[in-house]
């Protein structure tokens, strides 16, 4: 199974995302930016970082790189797609999930240990996990203040496509545990079909105990699972609930 | 072309007797371009002109020193075919001048120093000091100005976010340092960036310009007309009046994401085995560069400045190679292969340009549009660049031997308030409202962060733990330079010996006032002293470093501080150990404990963090350590964790023991129960800094065998408690002296230094 990783310039945690495919005895591959070729990859990887050094906006203008139409059209064939922290806004970005971004709360960058409360058990990101669940993953970011207008939102909320919440170690929801001042705590969203998914947390930085979690392999692994089921005919995903 | 006036030199901050010799060098007047040139390239900054003399004194040698001062970092052998990179710099002038622009190419100065050595970059570390950041608090020694905390508020938040903007985008975790507060650094902060990379032993590469006839190639960010003179104007003067404003042109601007651009390019580049030298271009930009890599290759290089990128038109050629634009290296390939490199850079929609050859002649030829503007000897640059060795003279103290208060005995209650104050102190308190703008965690392989005695990095290549530390204590060298720079030396080591590495190397950053002024070189003769009998002993070789002088304001120099920067490995990255308590039960032993005379005590109690932000006093000296006690302190400290007998470890450094243990309940809310036995004094026993100590826990049944290794080493092991409960009790001759809850000194502890910089 391959991990397809998009470098940007500026991309600054392919080498993280690489090594995480890794670890779990995956193969991964570099995706150039420039290229349109996803040289058969299973699931492709919108990496961390500072793409085109963020000048504009977060991800603004790695929406138009010629890599991003051939993944917007491996996206509609529901090839399964994750984008992290940048990779989160790039998507936005991009239009392939609802919303924006905007600064963190404090208008730092926060960098730090965070609980994440999966919201969602039942998708190709997180069905390794149980419903409910706590992980501990690290965030780093500057603009990870999820916003929706309110239809919007309440479209995510009852379509389930809200995967991750930021919550208290032992689960709850509260502003306390809201890292940025995203609406409704989100952490991380999906696409209606389920086949996207944003998170600004990182799950290949959450892969070694040594670096004080693994609950990120979860996300990988539910990946990997997804992928197996979907056997070579990539059908339609697991359904969102 | 105007002619060289007195006036002219003077600007240039060249003396009469600097002048002459260059007249003497070219046989000639110099053209203003010349004399740009030389004005830099003689700074005090570049040509280290004042410390060259001293800095020949450290030991440079050891066995896993690979390549030693002189280069643009220095680098040591880590085994298994890998090397490691590092150096630390100043950016004190700037960050004063613009904090959050100085701090930013402060850091990317130093990653530049790193990966045009051949190595990746993959960490960071800041040593960060401001004027006090709280309206109340220790004024400082007699004669310093009114502390103006709202002015130190916004350089700490200029200078924070400047590192987390640079930082956080090139994608280097920033993983340590230090931020100290202290009156002396009020108009003078100190920036000073570490950084540290690693590489295939094979593949280094050094700034040597090799091979007649082979092309120059400029590459990187266009040049254009910020920081002219940064080096010479800013870094090699002292401030008066209002230099912070007017200096501002002279302050570089950096771009992060080019940086990064330059740094995929740069070591793809050299994968290609047609890079033959490479150099950043930093101080003194394509002067400094064209000149060094001819030195250092035995050549000369010629090039033409209308082929440099230019950010605008019109720029004379005075400005072209005065400039510091950021982003920027220069590069020396094999004549016929040049497009293997040009290949790289244009993926990464970088200019790389070929602006000149490499000649036979070893002097540094600039042209533009065709005629000669410059051509002087690289030697007459660098190599024979004036030197100095300036007259010493040991000031007057202006602070008393003895104590200036009177050090009554405490009660519990108030030894427990005391502990309250110092947890809250900025100096001491959690870093974590500076550390978490900081990407600590990109690249993976962060064991250890920031808010630890050291940092610990795993390398993936390896398995191994790379440890490092920054420590100085500019308080401890203004009371004796000599001892408060053996002390920098031993705590940085010591730091990082307690997560079980062995340090290996060090590099300095050596932080002064005015060099002209005796005592000021007194102060930096006794603190190379300092160094140098400290890393003997311990065996620490100095593979680089910076010197920066000037740091002066209105006539008031800083407090000397000598920065120590020191890289320890640890053969398997598993095995370290942290400073956190990790659960119930386990017996707190101090190692290395030793006794001193009351009347010692009092002396150095003077130099201590509670005279300063209890007492609100200074006086005395510093401890003096005993080299060859921290030696065996720390092996033994090492064996003990190798040995897998220690849970813990912590050394006792600012605030003392009481401080320390503290800090250790901290991460798990895992407390202690400590008794201080009746012959002890409670103040001295909690609060004072004598070095050469570590605590460590041990599972019970293992005090017998820790105490048997420690006896090796000639020590002893005082048993000061056990872990447990969710308060610190201190008892003093079995009688209950405080009980402090865990939850109240963590809260002070992590929301102090907030509570103190949010303040509007």
């Amino acid at each position: 199974m391959k991990f397809g990783v998009v470098v940007f310039p500026g991309s600054n945690c392919d080498h993280d995302a690489y090594c995480a495919a890794e670890i779990m005895g995956q193969e991964a591959q570099f995706l150039w930016h420039e290229s349109r070729d996803l040289q058969g990859s299973d699931v492709v990887i919108l990496p961390g970082g500072f793409s085109y050094g963020d000048y504009l906006r977060t991800g603004a203008i790695a929406r138009f790189a010629p890599i991003l139409s051939s993944i917007k059209e491996f996206a509609s064939r529901g090839g399964l797609v994750i984008g992290i922290c940048n990779g989160f806004q790039i998507l936005l970005e991009a239009g392939l999930l609802p919303g924006a971004m905007l600064r963190n709360r404090n208008l730092k960058f926060i960098c730090r240990q965070v609980n994440i409360r999966v919201e969602n058990a039942f998708t190709s990101f997180t069905n390794a996990c149980s419903e409910r669940q706590v992980l501990q993953v690290p965030i780093a970011h500057a603009e990870g203040n999820y916003f929706a207008d309110p239809d919007t939102l309440i479209g995510l909320e009852n379509s389930g496509q809200i995967v991750f919440r930021y919550c208290t170690p032992s689960g709850e929801i509260t502003p306390e545990a809201n890292p940025n001042g995203s609406l409704n705590n989100i952490a991380g969203i999906m696409s209606r079909k389920g086949n996207v998914l944003g998170m600004m947390p990182h799950p290949e930085r959450a892969c070694n105990p040594l670096l004080g979690s693994s609950d990120g392999r979860l996300i990988f692994a539910s990946l990997i699972r997804a992928i197996s089921l979907m056997g070579a005919s990539k059908p339609e995903l697991i359904k969102a609930r | 072309m105007p002619s060289i006036t007195a006036e002219l030199v003077e600007q240039h901050h060249l003396i009469p007797e600097e002048y002459q010799k260059i007249l003497e060098i070219l046989g000639r007047e110099p053209t203003i371009t010349e004399l740009g040139i030389f004005s830099v390239m003689w700074s005090e900054h570049c040509s280290y002109k004042s410390s060259r003399v001293h800095l020949k004194r450290l030991p440079t040698r050891g066995e896993a020193v690979v390549q030693g001062p002189g280069e643009n970092a220095g680098i040591i052998d880590i085994g298994h075919g890998y090397v490691c990179a590092f150096k630390i710099e100043s950016h004190n002038h700037p960050s004063f001048v613009e904090p959050f622009q100085g701090a930013a190419t402060g850091v990317g100065g130093i990653l530049r120093d790193i990966f045009t050595m051949g190595a990746r970059p993959i960490a960071i570390m800041d040593s960060l000091r401001f004027g006090p950041i709280a309206e109340s608090g220790f004024a400082g020694p007699p004669g310093t100005k009114p502390v103006n905390a709202y002015f130190n508020r916004r350089i700490l938040r200029g200078v924070v976010s400047g590192i987390a903007h640079y930082g956080n985008c090139f994608g280097v975790p920033t993983i340590g340092g230090e931020a100290v507060f202290e009156p002396c650094y009020q108009n003078n902060p100190l920036v000073n960036a570490f950084a540290l990379g690693i590489a295939k032993k094979d593949q280094i590469f050094y700034g040597r310009a090799g091979g007649s006839g082979n092309p120059v190639i400029y590459v990187g960010a266009k040049t254009g007309k910020d920081g002219i003179h940064g080096a010479s104007l800013l870094a090699s003067s002292e401030f008066s009046g209002s230099d912070g404003q007017q200096k501002r042109p002279n302050v570089q601007v950096g771009d992060p994401f080019l940086e990064k651009l330059l740094l995929e390019a740069c070591l793809k580049a050299m994968q290609t085995g047609a890079v033959v030298g490479i150099q950043d271009m930093g101080a003194a930009g394509l002067t400094c560069s064209t000149c060094e890599m001819g030195g250092r290759g035995g050549t000369g290089i010629e090039i033409e400045l209308d082929r440099v990128p230019q950010r605008e038109t019109g720029m004379s050629s005075y400005e072209i190679m005065l400039s510091e634009s950021q982003e920027r290296m220069l590069l020396v390939a094999q004549r016929g292969r040049e497009e293997e490199v040009y290949q790289v850079f244009r993926k990464w929609g970088l200019d790389a340009v070929e602006i000149g050859t490499v000649i036979d002649k070893p002097v540094l030829r600039v042209r533009q549009h065709g005629e000669l503007v410059a051509e002087i000897p690289n030697d007459a640059l660098t190599e024979e660049a004036p030197v100095y060795n300036r007259p010493i003279a040991s000031p007057q103290r202006i602070v008393p031997l003895d104590p200036s208060v009177r050090i009554h005995a405490r009660t519990g209650d108030e030894l427990a308030q005391d502990l309250l104050k110092l947890l809250s102190a900025p100096a001491i308190a959690s870093k974590r409202w500076i550390y978490e703008q900081y990407d600590t965690m990109v690249r993976t392989n962060t064991a250890v962060g920031p808010g630890s005695d050291a940092a610990l990095l795993h390398v993936k290549e390896t398995g191994q733990g790379l440890a490092m530390a920054l420590d100085g204590n500019g308080r401890y060298c203004f009371l004796d330079p000599r001892r408060g720079a053996r002390l920098a030396v031993a705590e940085s080591s010591r730091n990082v010996s307690v997560t079980g590495a062995r340090p290996l190397a060090a590099t300095n950053c050596l932080n002064f006032g005015n060099p002209e002024k005796p005592e000021i070189m007194w102060q930096f003769y006794e603190v190379v002293e300092g160094i140098r009998e400290a890393c003997e002993a311990l065996q620490i070789p100095i593979t680089g470093g910076n010197v920066s002088f000037y740091n002066e304001t209105d006539g008031r120099g800083i407090y000397p501080t000598p920065v120590l920067g020191i890289v320890g490995v640890l053969n398997r990255v598993e095995s370290h150990v942290t400073l956190t308590f990790p659960e119930e039960g386990l017996t707190i032993l101090l190692l290395g404990k030793h006794n001193i005379s009351q009347q010692d005590f009092e002396i150095i109690f003077g130099s201590s963090q509670y005279a300063q932000t209890v007492l609100q006093s200074i006086w005395g000296l510093p401890p003096d350590v005993d080299l060859e006690r921290e030696k065996k302190v720390q092996a033994c400290c090492r064996q003990l964790i190798q040995a897998g007998l220690v849970r813990s470890a912590h050394d006792i450094s600012d605030g003392g023991l009481a401080v320390a243990v503290a800090e250790c309940c901290f991460g798990k809310n895992v407390g202690a129960t400590i008794e201080i036995a009746q012959n002890e004094n409670p103040l001295q026993w909690l609060f004072s800094e004598d070095p050469s100590q570590i605590m460590v826990t041990v599972h019970l049944d293992q005090v017998a065998e820790t105490s048997r290794i420690a006896g090796q080493y000639n020590l002893s092991v005082a048993v000061l408690g056990t872990t447990g409960g969710n308060s610190l009790k201190i008892s003093f001759d079995r009688q209950p002296l405080f009980e402090v809850p865990i939850s109240l000194m963590k809260n002070l502890y992590e929301s102090a230094l907030e509570a103190a910089i949010e303040k509007i």
